[in-house]
């Protein structure tokens, strides 16, 4: 510091950074106000506190941390100025075959008799794989061939949900060993959610990695000039998120002692709600993990809420929809002013 | 469609009358921070090609586009047949009739040659539907008309560049218009295909229309033009038949201007040669560039736009890899296939677009400043030395004076020139021995250009090699030791400093 402040003598530019809140500051205050909101409905309609139940934050921090978990990887790509409808499916996909592989033996019905009873690392293992693979296809495929991340993920999407269909027989895949529904009990999807959020948060704000990622989604074409191998980057990053909801899979399938094909549905969708409530703009080039912390507890809290005050569940769906479609014309409005 | 004829049969006599089909006086137009036209005139007679001259940069393309209704003067008055009129938008010049065929061409791929002439003009059947064996038929009596022998039922991307431009000039000709406005109608066309072109203008012209004529080309002028206008940094220079001047005049019209700016060119030693190009090429794009650039020279690379210049300087810096020559860097020839291969070599370009290719517009001044530098130093296993990176990315801005009150202010809040120091500042950061210069200066005020100048002598004095790409001719003269010229993707001389002058570069430049 006592550097910058010489230099600062000698020159216009002030060497210490002026003190700016964080971004993340208002939409803290937003989960507060709308936690208010269900607090004071709570005392008014069903006589007791929504907040102050810990059973009730339990469920919704559980619920949303496997959403959490795939919205990081979704965050990422935004950022890049992508989109990745394809989380959702690969969940399923992820879900049966995780489930495939972590079978009991003295369940009768067992995918594959001669692969029971191993511990819970090789589902997670073999989840996570596929998760890369199917990351590694979605890079090459907007990196190599040039099509948009919407169509490529879309493909993605809708082919993983029937490879999941077919994989799994249209049957839940059940039976599955005790080793394996610990890795989805208890806190457990909460701390790896957490760990996740963190270690990709310190990736993007202080890595090479993380500055990259931002210039590619300022400036493509800038990016390239300034010697950034950016299909390269996109690659990597896809791979990342594949991985996540490779992991975001095995939870889901874990947490409901149960492989099913039908998992996952529209989770890309929340992931997505996410990203965008915790303000990472769909322009990309601007955006943070720990908005999006913040933008998955939102949304946990509204769909909570609505349950609470008993809000019927179609209701919820067409509010849902309403956040998003906010939220992306709050972003469109601070993109005008920044440029005003 | 008979309304129109009708049209055409009254203005052939209004060519008798002596009223000009097109006058226009005391017009003005101002950009943020430029003066594009200022108080410019132009008459355009019944019957006669009006050819416009002039540098890049002199507003003929601005004062084109008033008379097309795509910009509104901010004063002047336009007179068509001697009545004033106020064009607010593209379709009322294109009403009062004229029509312009633009240089980037704008014709729909993926419809007919037909659909794309008679879009939202369509012939209709009695039902109201397009009736497309009518809209054949008129499209072949039009191709007919001007000898143009393509099928008005192919698809336009099927055509080639060259029957491209045709049919856009068909369809100008098809909305009858008295004025035509044809910006550099040639650049995509062989030389059967300009005669060709030649007569197409030649008919026109016997049935009394005007033709407004902007080219580079001298020859072309001699050949087509009656008259000419020369214009000079937005301001108008003289009028005058094609019949009384030589090339030499136009030129001396084109470019004499005093040079009022000082550009400091330090002289200093000239040291070895860092970069030796050698017959490079760039397939369909420029071919058999070669020159050498030494420790401590700037190198000028002139010509018009559109000359390849920046092809050149992209081609050398990875950006699109050469198809044809070499690369040599401190005598040892290199393979240069993308940007991060040149910058390992220690290559540094300043794109030309400073919105396209250059700044991260909603990013910090920080995140602009260490994208090219963070490939080779300030990071440790993948980490960025944020506190290092900081401290000399303060100093180097501070170096050139950048007016910003932090680093972490959005790059989108600073001026033009400001962010100009921003990004000559990210590729100092690279200490790079090579430094490609797109531009440096442009759309940038004075005293920043002054200073940006100062810097970039500054920098070839401690040593640098300087390749610097402009069109401004005091830049060029005043910076560079030597100056290779560019005309259509071929260098065509290489000037130097003592030789150098503006109607010697233009000379080559215009071929």
């Amino acid at each position: 510091m006592t550097m910058t402040t010489q230099l600062n003598t000698q020159s216009g530019i002030a060497g210490n950074r002026k003190f700016k809140l964080p971004p993340e500051v208002s939409i803290a205050l937003v989960l507060l106000g709308i936690i208010l909101v269900f607090e004071l409905l709570g005392w008014i309609i069903n006589d007791q506190s929504f907040i102050f139940n810990f059973d009730r934050i339990k469920i919704i921090i559980l619920q949303m941390s496997v959403i959490g978990i795939i919205a990081i990887g979704v965050n990422i790509i935004i950022i890049t100025g992508g989109i990745d409808l394809s989380s959702g499916s690969l969940v399923a996909v992820t879900a049966v075959v995780g489930a495939s592989i972590a079978q009991a033996s003295d369940f009768p019905m067992a995918l594959f008799p001669s692969l029971t009873d191993l511990p819970w690392i090789y589902p997670l293992l073999l989840g996570t794989l596929i998760g890369l693979i199917a990351g590694i296809i979605n890079g090459s495929l907007i990196a190599f061939t040039g099509i948009p991340p919407f169509i490529a993920t879309l493909g993605m999407m809708v082919a993983a949900r029937g490879f999941a269909k077919w994989y799994s027989g249209g049957m839940p895949v059940s039976g599955l060993t005790d080793s394996f529904a610990w890795l989805g009990s208890g806190a457990n999807p909460v701390f790896i959610f957490l760990i996740l959020a963190a270690v990709f948060h310190i990736l993007l704000r202080y890595t090479r990695f993380g500055k990259f990622t931002y210039a590619i989604g300022s400036n493509r074409q800038a990016a390239t000039v300034s010697g950034i191998n950016v299909n390269r980057h996109l690659i990597i990053i896809y791979t990342i998120a594949g991985v996540l909801s490779g992991i975001a899979g095995v939870l889901t399938a874990a947490r409901a002692v149960s492989g099913q094909s039908s998992m996952g549905n529209m989770y890309e969708l929340d992931a997505i709600a996410a990203v965008v409530i915790g303000g990472t703009s769909l322009q990309g080039g601007l955006g943070r993990i720990s908005g999006t912390v913040f933008g998955i507890l939102i949304l946990g809290v509204m769909m909570s809420g609505f349950t609470f005050i008993r809000i019927d569940s179609y209701y919820q769906e067409m509010v849902k929809g309403i956040i998003i479609v906010v939220a992306v014309v709050a972003d469109q409005y601070r993109n005008k002013k920044r440029r005003a | 469609m008979i309304a129109n004829h009708d049209a055409l049969e009254t203005k052939s006599g209004t060519t008798s009358d002596g009223i000009p089909l097109l006058e226009i006086s005391n017009i003005h137009k101002a950009f943020p921070g430029v003066i594009a036209l200022n108080d410019v005139k132009l008459t355009l007679k019944a019957g006669t090609v009006h050819a416009l001259m002039g540098e890049n940069g002199a507003g003929k393309s601005t004062l084109m586009k008033i008379i097309a209704g795509i910009y509104m003067p901010d004063k002047g008055e336009i007179r068509l047949k001697g009545v004033t009129v106020k064009m607010t938008k593209p379709l009322d010049a294109q009403i009062a009739g004229i029509s312009m065929i633009h240089q980037e061409l704008n014709l729909m791929s993926y419809m007919t040659v037909s659909e794309n002439i008679w879009l939202g003009r369509e012939p209709k059947s009695r039902l109201g539907f397009v009736d497309h064996e009518e809209m054949y038929r008129i499209t072949q009596d039009l191709f007919d008309e001007l000898h143009i022998s393509v099928d008005p039922r192919a698809e336009t991307q099927t055509l080639s560049v060259a029957l491209r431009q045709m049919v856009e000039i068909a369809k100008a000709v098809s909305f009858h218009s008295d004025i035509l406005i044809m910006d550099e109608p040639t650049s995509a066309l062989t030389e059967p295909e300009v005669a060709h072109l030649f007569e197409i203008i030649r008919k026109l012209k016997n049935e009394g229309r005007g033709i407004i004529y902007i080219t580079h080309k001298m020859n072309e002028i001699f050949e087509i033009a009656d008259e000419l206008s020369v214009f000079r940094d937005g301001q108008y220079i003289a009028t005058c038949s094609s019949q009384e001047v030589s090339r030499d005049d136009i030129i001396k019209m084109m470019v004499g201007r005093d040079i009022t700016d000082l550009f400091p060119k330090q002289i200093v030693p000239i040291g070895r040669t860092i970069l030796k190009v050698s017959d490079l090429g760039l397939q369909g794009v420029f071919s058999g560039i070669s020159f050498e650039l030494h420790a401590g020279e700037i190198l000028g690379l002139a010509g018009l736009v559109g000359s390849g210049r920046s092809n050149v300087a992209e081609t050398i810096f990875g950006i699109t890899p050469a198809t044809s020559g070499t690369i040599e860097i401190d005598g040892k020839e290199v393979r240069i296939s993308n940007c991060r291969q040149a910058m390992d070599h220690g290559m540094a370009l300043l794109t030309e677009d400073r919105k396209d290719t250059g700044c991260f517009l909603g990013l910090d001044l920080l995140a602009n400043m260490e994208a090219p530098v963070l490939s080779h130093r300030y990071v440790k296993i993948g980490f960025v030395e944020t506190k290092r990176l900081y401290d000399d990315s303060l100093r180097m801005a501070n170096r050139l004076r950048v007016k910003t009150p932090s680093l972490f202010e959005t790059m989108l809040n600073l001026s033009g020139g400001n962010q100009q120091k921003v990004l000559i500042a990210r590729w100092l950061l690279t200490e790079p021995k090579i430094l490609i210069l797109d531009e440096p200066t442009r759309g940038i005020d004075v005293g920043a250009k002054a200073e940006i100048h100062r810097l970039i002598s500054e920098l070839a004095s401690q040593g640098a090699a300087i390749l610097m790409i402009s069109s401004e001719m005091p830049e060029i003269l005043g910076m560079s030791d030597r100056i290779v010229v560019m005309h259509e993707g071929r260098a065509t001389g290489i000037l130097d400093r003592k030789d150098a002058t503006q109607v010697a570069i233009m000379d080559l430049a215009a071929k």
